[in-house]
């Protein structure tokens, strides 16, 4: 009995291992780059009069809180552009997937709007780990991201176009305001533990070593932990000329609330965040007057296109609703793409990268130029500072539209291999 | 007579794995497109890692909380193996240009090596359970206890990986992978390659666990599970079989964790957390954790609907998860599953009831 | 030294907060066996709370006080609403009512967010806990010393519920020989439901001394319900005293390692060390003999 028993799943195994020997013909690549471009054979279509595109936002989990507004400007902005006759003619069908907040998901939505929903376009993403783990797929199925968010730089990639700012146009701009302007001498970093705020401070430290600012301390907490009194008793103690805050959106809430319970505020502890948007100060309940930040975008912007951008925006998500500088980022992202598709006179990916170099918008932000080799955009750096109502107004501003350099090809001081 | 139909009802469950075995094997690869094979083959990992946890809790009486542990151990050593091939030979995981030496860490080294790698997909998980169990079971540690000490550890290891960059690639993981022990990671003709190989393991699982129930220590399990101080009396100790149960889990695991690599592409500390750890769970309680093929279809199954549900309604999803639990352990405690069976016996039992009457 | 004075500060506030958490899991965990993954959820109910009253009282220097009675009734009733429909048919199946209560967490969290919107609400800080008070020649927060005596104040009211009425001595009874007790006349079905009722209520109080330290919005209690569980089983189940100080301990530690090491390594070892002395003391700093807990 016990060996029959032996012998039929040993039968059975052998049966399975034919047939994954039958099946196991895989094509091995001897160089391991060759563009796995045969999968890619676009299904897109366009031949009736819409044109399907994907959004790809967390509308659940952790990054709700921020991407749930990403999404609703982006829906702003297909209304906006069918009602002027869509693209090429073609109205714009969205179609929204949940990112639920991990990176691993965000890779299957991707994967899913390209093949399964033939969607011409993706526009989404937030964190750093969400845009790498869709980075393979739209490369392998040749298809179009557009990322809206402030980013580490040091990435340009063929199938990205990222509308937010890289550190050039974010980091470096604060960093000379604070040395020029502020004439500092000594500075605290502070920072969610992920990539972004590790590279900036990496970024930060070289900087401040060219020009002879000391830094007194570097903090990280988790990303979802808040316990951010042991890194404010250090501040306290170790008294920084300014603060350089990269702590992700709502982890700023416990962080400057720890921060003005121990009596830190503008005037003796002032602070430059790269992370606090409209957003995020308005859902921190301490009076954070005077403290700084530094964007391309801010609702006070004072233009006619962010009139009626910011009009528009309340007219459709609520009187109480603020426009911060990610929501715009990805309102221009379309904008950007539609004329690329325009002036391709196509969908092809192919030939709507081929179009994007030089592509001009007269965004909320002022002008943006779309740089064809790196696919970042030019755009101007403000220094903002936030005002009792939880507006932020620009101090301080670049000359003009900064070129994207998300390498930091031109800045001598900066050695990427240096730990 | 009867004891034939015994003997003939104890291979029901390998009529069970058959099905599945054709399903997953021939009918899926057949209709389904490469990107929903791919997803089926992500469930299958969650399969895998749910074949393992219903031995511990469903035979065992073990809530293992915290298999995301090693999962994660399984995903990182196959992570490490297929980010060093992306970088090639001589060079080093991007990450660690960027946040590191530039100089790969000794430890890594021998991930370089396939052969070592699918090693210690094995050997590291089971030496971390065999350590863990032995602590935890020899001092009597069980139930509630067990299953948050087991979360909290799973919490640690997520932590660990983030805070340390310059080893693992902190929060964003191990990404950007090429290839598959050479294979294109991105090529259709592989991918489905990945996936049966997946589909295989899974089977495999099934039957080696087949056979552990069916062994004596299959029935000391029960008993420790039912009766863990009889089980005691009678001269086994209670601790070994709960250990043994716990190694093989996280080796199951382990293995499901490496093979979500190359399906996903990548590798982060979100698939390690306590809600990656829930979700493993979900799947078992769903399907039936004290059966044998309950805890992988259920696990199938869990995935299956994330994903429908999500792409259905992106925004209000999560109600329908949560109330898949909270109705599933209400109202069907032993899983879908179980339903099956009972409807089978009183199917049976109007059967004999009718040959009864028709032999008066 | 200044180092040792300012962690063991900053670690007690972090304690405080535990603490404030893991009260009602003492009694809803410790007490009636009930591994409520929801109790996070609940607190976030409290959060939330504190927000509507502050919407219909503008002023922050009042609202708090009518704002701690009202989340502990809100967030009771939303236990007491569990207890009633789900936890009550389930009690002998301890490891199941994680699950099931984890659901109920998400059905919260999702109903949070659609019920206040995805993003964050600020609770403003009444101005009577603006500033620091010097102790040893550290400015300590009033905000923290709020939450610091709100939870000793939480402590001292259940232990003296517990050890002087006789309600307290009813729950005591039920947990220690349920079947005895109801001979004796102890209804120990409303029993049940009061316990639930209050510990979740507790979760509520904490959530309105949450809002003083974190963001307010819908996944806030999932950064506390482990650390609380693991206060209550480093504590010893079902006992108060082992909880207020498992929390401190946990807390102080985690502060002390956040200054050595950093945020994400000081998780890493806390919870380590919390394993580690689990193996010593298998049943936490104080045994009890509880009911369907071995």
């Amino acid at each position: 009995m016990v060996k029959s028993r032996a012998r039929l799943i040993a039968g059975t195994a052998a049966a399975l291992s034919a047939a994954l020997v039958m099946t196991g013909c895989g094509s091995k690549s001897s160089d391991g780059d060759t563009a796995a471009g045969s999968s890619g054979s676009s299904c897109v279509d366009t031949s009736g009069d819409t044109v399907k595109l994907g959004f790809l936002n967390s509308m659940s989990g952790a990054m709700s809180i921020s991407e749930k507004t990403v999404s609703d400007s982006l829906n702003l902005a297909a209304e906006q552009i069918n009602d002027a006759g869509g693209i090429l003619g073609k109205k714009i069908e969205p179609i929204q997937e949940d990112g639920a907040s991990e990176p691993t998901v965000f890779a299957e939505k991707a994967e899913k709007l390209i093949q399964s929903d033939c969607v011409a376009a993706v526009f989404g993403g937030w964190t750093s780990s969400s845009r790498v783990a869709m980075r393979p797929v739209f490369k392998s199925l040749n298809n179009i991201l557009f990322y809206p968010v402030q980013y580490e730089g040091l990435e340009a990639d063929h199938n990205i176009f990222y509308t937010g700012a890289t550190t050039n146009q974010q980091i470096i701009p604060a960093l000379d305001f604070l040395r020029t302007e502020k004439k500092i001498k000594s500075i605290f970093l502070a920072g969610s533990d992920y990539v972004f705020p590790r590279t900036a401070n990496k970024i930060i430290k070289q900087y401040c070593e060219e020009y002879g600012i000391k830094v007194v301390g570097e903090e990280y907490q988790p990303l979802d932990q808040g316990a951010w009194g042991t890194a404010v008793d250090k501040i306290v103690s170790t008294k920084p000329d300014v603060v350089f805050n990269t702590i992700n959106g709502d982890s700023n809430v416990a962080f400057l609330q720890a921060y003005d319970d121990k009596g830190l505020n503008s005037s003796n502890a002032p602070i430059v965040s790269v992370s606090i948007a409209e957003e995020e100060a308005a859902a921190i309940p301490v009076d954070l007057t005077g403290q700084m930040t530094s964007w391309n975008y801010y609702q006070t912007v004072e233009s006619p296109e962010n009139a009626a951008f910011v009009k528009a925006f309340k007219a459709k998500f609520g009187e109480k609703r603020v426009t911060s500088d990610p929501m715009e980022a990805a309102y221009t992202s379309m904008f950007l793409y539609k004329a690329m598709v325009e002036k391709a006179g196509s969908f092809d990916t192919e030939k709507v990268i081929g179009a994007a170099d030089g592509i001009t918008y007269a965004a909320p932000e002022g002008k943006v130029t779309v740089n064809g080799e790196n696919h970042h955009i030019a755009k101007t750096n403000l220094i903002g500072q936030v005002q009792p109502d939880k507006l932020i107004k620009t101090i301080f501003s670049s000359d003009g539209p900064i070129e994207p350099d998300p390498f930091l090809k031109t800045y001598s001081w900066w050695d990427p291999s240096k730990e | 007579m009867n004891a034939r139909v015994m003997a003939f009802k104890a291979y029901f469950p390998l009529i069970g794995i058959a099905i599945l075995a054709l399903f997953l094997l021939v009918i899926a690869p057949g209709a389904l497109s490469s990107f929903r094979l791919n997803n089926l083959g992500k469930y299958c990992c969650y399969a895998i890692a749910g074949v393992g946890i219903g031995l511990a809790w469903g035979r065992g009486g073990m809530l293992v909380l915290g298999q995301g542990l090693f999962f994660g151990l399984g995903a990182y050593a196959m992570g490490m193996h297929l980010k060093l091939e992306a970088a090639g030979p001589d060079a080093v995981p991007d990450f660690m240009m960027n946040f590191g030496s530039g100089v790969l860490p000794a430890w890594w080294a021998p991930f370089r090596s396939g052969a070592f790698t699918i090693a210690a997909i094995v050997v590291i998980p089971a030496l971390v359970a065999l350590v863990l169990g032995l602590a935890v079971f020899k001092r009597r540690i069980k139930g509630a206890y067990f299953a948050i000490l087991s979360q909290a550890l799973t919490v640690a290891f997520g932590a660990l990986l983030v805070s340390q960059i310059k080893y693992t690639g902190g929060q964003t993981g191990l990404n950007s992978l090429s290839t598959f022990f050479g294979y294109n990671l991105y090529d259709p003709v592989n991918k489905k390659m990945i996936y049966m190989i997946t589909a295989v393991i899974l089977i495999v699982m099934l039957l080696i666990t087949f056979q552990l129930y069916r062994s004596r220590f299959g029935e000391v399990l029960i008993a420790t599970r039912d009766q863990e101080e009889r089980v005691r009396f009678l001269g086994y100790d209670p601790a070994n079989i709960k250990v043994v149960a716990f190694v093989i889990a996280a080796i199951m695991a382990s293995i499901g964790g490496a093979m979500f690599v190359p399906m996903a592409g990548l590798i982060n500390p979100r698939e390690v957390s306590a809600l990656a750890s829930i979700m493993l769970i979900a799947g078992v309680a769903l399907g039936g954790r004290a059966t044998l093929l309950g805890p992988a279809i259920g696990a199938l199954v869990v995935g299956y609907g994330r994903t429908s549900l999500s792409e259905a309604y992106p925004d209000q999803w999560t109600y329908f998860l949560g109330a898949m639990f909270i109705i599933v352990i209400l109202f069907i405690p032993n899983g879908l599953t179980s339903v099956i069976p009972k409807a089978w016996q009183a199917l049976n039992r109007r059967r004999t009831d009718i040959k009864e009457v028709e032999a008066v | 030294m200044d180092v040792v004075i300012s962690q063991t500060f900053t670690g007690a506030s972090y304690g405080a907060t535990l603490l404030l958490v893991a009260l009602g899991l003492t009694l809803t965990f410790g007490q009636m066996g009930v591994i409520n993954m929801a109790h996070g959820e609940f607190l976030m109910a409290g959060a939330y709370s504190a927000y509507m009253t502050q919407q219909l009282i503008t002023n922050a220097d009042i609202s708090i006080i009518f704002a701690l009675p009202f989340a502990f009734i809100v967030a009771g009733l939303l236990g007491l609403l569990l207890e009633v429909l789900v936890i009550s048919r389930m009690y002998h199946r301890t490891l199941d009512t994680l699950l099931v209560t984890f659901g109920v967490s998400l059905v919260l969290q999702q109903a949070a967010k659609d019920i206040f919107g995805a993003q964050a609400k600020a609770v403003k800080a009444p101005s009577w806990l603006h500033g620091q008070i010097p102790i040893f020649g550290y400015r300590y927060p009033l905000t923290q010393l709020f939450i610091l005596v709100l939870s000793i104040a939480c402590v001292i009211g259940l232990t003296s519920l517990l050890k002087y009425t006789g309600f307290g001595r009813q729950i005591r009874a039920t947990v220690q020989n349920r079947d005895l007790a109801e001979t004796v006349g102890v209804s120990t079905r409303s029993i049940d439901r009061l316990t639930f009722f209050i510990g979740s209520g507790l979760a509520g109080v904490a959530g309105v001394a949450v809002t003083l330290i974190t963001a307010t919005e819908s996944t806030m209690g999932q950064e506390y319900i482990i650390w609380a569980f693991l206060v209550v089983v480093a504590g010893g189940i079902g006992q108060i005293k082992g909880a207020v100080i498992a929390a401190f301990a946990l807390g102080i530690t985690r502060a002390f390692l956040t200054y050595w090491t950093d945020g994400s390594m000081a998780v890493v070892l806390t919870f380590l060390l919390v394993v580690v002395f689990l193996q010593v003391r298998p049943q936490g700093l104080f045994a009890t003999r509880t009911r369907s807990l071995a």
